[in-house]
């Protein structure tokens, strides 16, 4: 239990990756708690790139995390931006009445 | 080492439960507060862990820019007062067992994969870029980004500027109603077109509207 290796941190990313998965399956209020989301779950990939990096000695893994960063940041802001004109436009982002594709 | 261990367990916790809260808090602001610490939490972690760079730059990068991009949307769309419950319908809550029936089993299938992993020995000694500690982390994080990674780097600034460009471009809106300045207007503007010599005869007058 003190010896904390890289299944701990493995474990740790697969609980927040899950805790992700549950908050955009079960989402009944806006679409930006589902972005935060998404941001849960890319966090949950960084923190296992990170453990791998340190645990194997390889620096790969902090640069792609960087990289993840990038990416998650840019589909953060373009994700807010599609949300305020959907706001704009039909004045509501709440998931239930979002069905304008009738799925 | 025990150190390591009670801190860990620490932040980990924190960290889950404000992943949690987030998912589950009523409100919208809340959520984005619990985003804030889950974040703080984890870049502690990396810190812990001697990735600092990248914790540095999680906090920068999460807590100063993209938590406080969510707050202000929230409280520009004034959504914050929507408050929801979870099972609002009969309709909408025929997704929550079949929801929470496949994020268990993705959940399982990682821990499967965390228990039962292993790499081979030569593993570690076979990548070109091993962690080296006698200079730090960020200098040695800057000696493979800017060389080897080069290219990713530059597309990755290239995804940066797209990405603004096309925030700007979804949100931007022509008003109707606005007088704007056009300079080449303005500048084109001969004196024949602006000014007139009227003669005015003594005691006539003039009118303007002819």
């Amino acid at each position: 239990m003190t010896e904390i290796g890289l299944g701990h941190y493995l474990t740790l990313g697969a609980v927040i990756f899950t805790i992700g998965v549950i908050g955009i399956f079960l989402n009944r209020k806006n679409i930006i708690v589902i972005l935060m989301s998404i941001e849960l779950i890319l966090l949950a990939v960084n923190i296992n790139l990170v453990s791998f990096s340190i645990y194997l000695n390889d620096l790969s893994g902090q640069v792609f995390t960087l990289f993840i960063l990038t990416v998650a940041a840019a589909e953060a802001a373009i994700g807010l931006a599609i949300i305020v004109v959907y706001y704009r436009n039909s004045g509501t982002i709440r998931v239930e009445e979002i069905d304008e594709l009738k799925g | 080492m025990i150190a390591h261990a009670i801190f860990f367990y620490i932040f980990s916790i924190i960290a889950i439960v404000s992943a949690i809260m987030v998912t589950a808090s009523k409100n919208t602001v809340h959520s984005v507060f619990f985003l804030i610490l889950d974040f703080i939490s984890i870049s502690c972690l990396f810190i812990m862990i001697g990735a600092e760079f990248l914790g540095m730059i999680m906090l920068i990068v999460y807590v100063g820019a993209v938590a406080v991009l969510f707050l202000f949307v929230v409280m520009m769309l004034n959504v914050a007062q929507q408050k929801n419950q979870w099972f609002l319908s009969k309709t909408s809550s025929r997704h929550i067992p079949i929801g929470l029936i496949i994020s268990s089993i993705i959940f399982f299938e990682l821990i499967i994969v965390v228990g039962g992993w292993k790499y081979k020995p030569d593993l570690i000694n076979s990548s070109n870029t091993s962690l080296n500690n006698e200079i730090s982390n960020t200098h040695s994080l800057g000696q493979v980004l800017y060389t080897d990674y080069i290219h990713i780097f530059q597309i990755s600034g290239m995804i940066l500027l797209i990405a603004m460009i096309g925030a700007i471009v979804l949100t931007f809106r022509q008003r109707e109603g606005v007088k704007k300045q056009s300079y080449i207007k303005q500048i084109s503007r001969e004196r024949s077109e602006g000014v007139e010599v009227i003669e005015v005869a003594s005691n006539k007058g003039v009118r303007i509207d002819d």
